[in-house]
């Protein structure tokens, strides 16, 4: 499974709990902020007579939630917390211990080996059970799974919306009518029911007249990646970007806020001509720009990041940074049209996107953001989305010319991050875009 | 004169190619890597310009013409000569290690007897150490801590029973001193050696004394010409251990690329298989890196995959591929885990397969693992190069042969006997290319 969002800033390795000599934006601080006053609001959520839910990142439907006071989790963002925290290994492996095999997506065994500990969350703090188990079901045949799952070891209630997956490549009226209807006659008597609460759809169109201005802030800060050089970088910082808007935060005023505070903070890098903050200050010369495919390990996140940036390597853009949600080719929340538009968003995530689509996707990229060429992180526990994916690169290279490369890593267990591999491809692949490069502009002067 | 010098620090073995300003290879120089990559690099690049000297003899030799016809039989005698001082400078350092060794070592015997053993078996190498190096001599490895180590032990076992000590303590001796001392560089001995070897071939070849004059005047011509180490590109997995800046530092599949072009102009694809990774390279028509696919997350058809199979077998790893040449019978293998193909290789025997049938299965298997990767990259096109140690087994190339014909159709698969630095040599044209070409200077690390 791709997606999620993430939060707090990686620790280094072998040192977690240690104060970190980290450099932050102020943006940073305040979305950590954030993160964690999610993870009070589920702490708190039983005392405060509040029902919980659980939904994943790609079809979120944080608004509507929101209309029926949930407190929100998001086990895919949970399991990348435990990941970065150093806990997912054992999670894992108790996850295993307990029947899964060793192929299954990891997110889904760092989710159960958690659950296996009892109610606590990757922040220490308790981690109530779910009430309700929203299925936004985007594309990830695994989402389906994980929930079935967890249903049938601690009888949660589920229910399921059906987004038909786009394999012609566009959103027919017909499918949006389908899940508009799902909406009504399913999805909103189902948590009207467990949580008690009356819909409202003027509650509804409020939260998203929120979200619009958010996603606006959003676009204006993932496209700050087509200076030069880059302000941002568009995939290992646009992790902790995304972060508010992909999980319980979007369509509140704190998001709002936040957005507006990042969007100014870099505008005035942007001004300044400044590179990216990475976790060692402000990122040296730009010398390789490049879009990334596939989600990012978590483990090692730090580690992996460094070997970017201590080669002068920068993400201009990346398809992670658009899983819980497209903003960029036009797509918003539109509060006049509250269930319609939260039908489309569901439709138009990345996950659910065929493959030529993605295809055009990321070539979109690559001449936008002037990027030097594709890299893809392959997931080595994801089924859904491993497949295709040398198809992809094939076909990007021939499309645009620029020379594109393969690594595996995975998302949160430890064992499959190998970074001496890993670093030799990517040093291989960063020399092999400069030989490139100095062969074409001695071909341009000859 | 201006030498351009690649250093390959690979997992086994480090290798080291020198070319002149003319791009031709003069010398080439391989050492096993050890723990320390540091002294691995000098050993293998002081050998490849002591290599580099005797290339220069010869010519020289050559143009003078002093040894009409019996240059061969000259520059052989020298080098063995040469070979034998070195050798027995390294016995004197190791009796002299080995003697400080036996201060520090708790041993059962007293201190005394085993001294008097241990200069015995020093008298004894020494005496028979010209017998190494005589005309036609087979030695199975030109280390030095394989030919002392196995002249040691075989002397050492017979002389700890002569003189009634414990054969372990010398035993203990040697492995104590033998990495101090094959740690130790001896660049700067180089010009004794050359000169007391050409004493020693005179000696050794009484008809030469006459030309003695024509001879020696070119050999110190050569001596006394500076080989300049005018910069320096090293690659492999040791490579940031090299003491130059990174602009000295290239990617082993950029310089496996590099050096396939440069032995094989016509070269499109290139295969490596090493000892701990599998390589497939696409280059263009200069040699430039076009894509590129490793093996993941897993060593399995690699060349340890060949070394386990001999572990399991008993066999010297240079038995096996003559071995499966005697192959009668196709038998599949198909497991691609190294360590299932052990348990599979048992059954196969239990069963009753013939030991032949059974590694050709074997190499087949790893061929087929190769033939996935060479896929993934892109294909195999016209001329096909395959490089790194299992290039030299006849058993592989089989198997590639077949699977190419039967997959791609007939091509050219060029196979180079001194394939084993291809890297190295793609390293020093990228060395010749970064001051001819480009005007650099050498940066030292920072």
């Amino acid at each position: 499974m791709t997606n999620t969002s993430p939060i707090a800033m990686p620790a280094p390795t072998g040192s977690a709990k240690k104060p970190q000599n980290v450099v932050k934006e102020d943006a940073m601080w305040l979305q950590k902020e954030l993160i964690n006053k999610n993870y009070m609001e589920l702490a708190t959520a039983r005392q405060n007579n509040r029902k919980v839910s659980a939904t994943f990142v790609p079809g979120n439907l944080n608004e509507l939630l929101m209309c029926f006071d949930f407190a929100r989790s998001l086990p895919e963002t949970n399991a990348l917390q435990n990941g970065m925290r150093k806990k997912s290994g054992k999670f894992i492996m108790d996850a295993e211990r307990d029947g899964q095999s060793e192929d299954v997506c990891t997110y889904v065994k760092a989710d159960l080996g958690m659950m296996m500990g009892g109610e606590v969350g990757p922040t220490g703090d308790p981690m109530p059970r779910p009430d309700v188990l929203l299925l936004s079901y985007t594309g990830c045949f695994t989402f389906m799974k994980w929930f079935e799952l967890v249903r049938h070891k601690y009888g949660c209630e589920t229910v399921m919306l059906h987004v038909p997956y786009q394999g012609e490549g566009k959103i027919a009226p017909n499918m949006r009518d389908y899940v508009v209807k799902q909406l009504k006659e399913t999805v909103i008597p189902t948590l009207e029911r467990i949580s008690g609460v009356k819909f409202d759809i003027d509650r509804l169109r409020q939260y998203m007249k929120e979200s619009v201005k958010a996603e606006e802030d959003l676009v204006k800060v993932l496209q700050s990646a087509k200076n030069r050089p880059s302000p941002i970088d568009g995939y290992f910082g646009a992790v902790y970007y995304i972060g508010p808007i992909f999980t319980a935060f979007r369509g509140t005023p704190e998001a709002t806020q936040y957005y507006d505070v990042l969007r100014r903070e870099i505008e005035e890098r942007v001004r300044l001509g400044k590179g990216p903050v990475t976790p060692d200050g402000d990122m040296g010369e730009e010398k390789y720009r490049l879009v990334v495919e596939g989600p990012p390990n978590w483990t090692s996140f730090r580690d992996f990041w460094k070997m970017f940036y201590e080669e002068g390597a920068v993400v201009v853009s990346s398809t992670y940074a658009k899983v819980g949600g497209l903003y960029d080719f036009g797509f918003r929340h539109d509060p006049d049209h509250p269930l319609e538009s939260l039908a489309e968003y569901c439709l138009g995530c990345y996950t659910n996107l065929n493959l030529p689509s993605r295809i055009d996707m990321i070539c979109k990229y690559i001449d936008e953001y002037q990027a030097d060429g594709l890299l893809i992180n392959s997931i080595k526990s994801c089924n859904s989305f491993s497949a295709g994916q040398l198809l992809i690169l094939r076909e990007v290279e021939k499309r645009t010319g620029k020379p594109a490369a393969f690594i595996e890593t995975d998302l949160v267990d430890p064992r499959y991050f190998s970074a001496a591999n890993v670093k030799n491809r990517l040093e291989s692949y960063f020399q092999m875009v400069k030989q490139k490069r100095t062969a074409a502009m001695a071909g341009l002067a000859a | 004169m201006r030498c351009f010098i690649g250093i390959d620090l690979g997992s086994t073995t480090t290798k080291a190619v020198v070319i002149d300003e003319n791009q031709n290879v003069l010398g080439r120089g391989i050492t096993n890597s050890r723990s320390n990559y540091d002294t691995a690099a000098a050993v293998a690049k002081t050998e490849a310009l002591i290599n580099g000297r005797f290339h220069l003899f010869r010519q020289a030799l050559a143009g003078s013409g002093a040894l009409n016809g019996s240059l061969d039989g000259f520059i052989g005698q020298l080098e063995r000569d040469f070979r034998s001082e070195q050798y027995l400078e390294q016995l004197k350092d190791l009796e002299a290690t080995c003697h400080r060794a036996i201060e520090t070592a708790r041993l059962a015997d007293s201190n005394k007897a085993v001294g008097e053993a241990l200069a015995e078996v020093f008298k004894r190498l020494t005496v028979e150490a010209p017998a190494l190096f005589a005309p036609g001599a087979k030695r199975k490895s030109d280390f030095f801590r394989d030919i002392a180590g196995s002249q040691y032990l075989a002397t050492g076992e017979v002389v700890a029973k002569e003189v009634g000590i414990r054969y372990d303590a010398l035993l203990n001796l040697f492995d104590r001193s033998i990495i101090e001392v094959e740690n130790r560089v001896y660049g700067d001995s180089v010009r004794r050696h050359l000169l007391a070897a050409l004493e020693r071939s005179f000696v050794a070849m009484p008809e030469m004394s006459s030309r003695r004059a024509q001879i020696e005047a070119p050999i110190k011509g050569v001596l006394d010409t500076e080989m300049e180490e005018t910069y320096v590109v090293g690659t492999g997995y040791g490579r940031a251990r090299l003491p130059f800046s990174k602009e000295h530092i290239r990617s082993e599949i950029l310089c496996h690329g590099l050096g396939a072009h440069v032995m094989y102009p016509g070269t499109a694809t290139v295969l490596d298989i090493g000892g701990q990774d599998t390589k497939a390279i696409q280059v263009d028509p200069q040699g430039i890196v076009e894509s590129f696919q490793m093996n993941d997350r897993c060593a399995a058809g690699c060349g340890r995959y060949l070394g386990y199979i001999a572990d399991e077998m008993n066999m010297g790893l240079h038995e096996l591929g003559p071995m499966a040449m005697q192959s009668t019978k196709n038998i599949r293998i198909n497991s691609t885990c190294t360590v299932f193909a052990g348990a599979e290789l048992r059954d196969r025997l239990a069963l009753g397969d013939k030991r032949e049938d059974i590694m050709a299965g074997l190499h087949r298997a790893i061929i087929l693992r190769a033939m996935s990767i060479l896929a993934r990259s892109g294909g195999i096109r016209d001329e096909f190069t395959f490089t790194g140690g299992v290039a030299k087994n006849e058993a592989a190339v089989k198997a590639l042969n077949e699977l190419v014909e039967e997959n791609y159709g007939k091509l050219t698969l060029n196979i180079n006997p001194d394939s084993i630095y291809t890297g190295a040599l793609g390293g020093a044209t990228f060395a010749w290319r970064a001051v001819v070409e480009e005007g650099k200077t050498a940066e030292a690390r920072a």
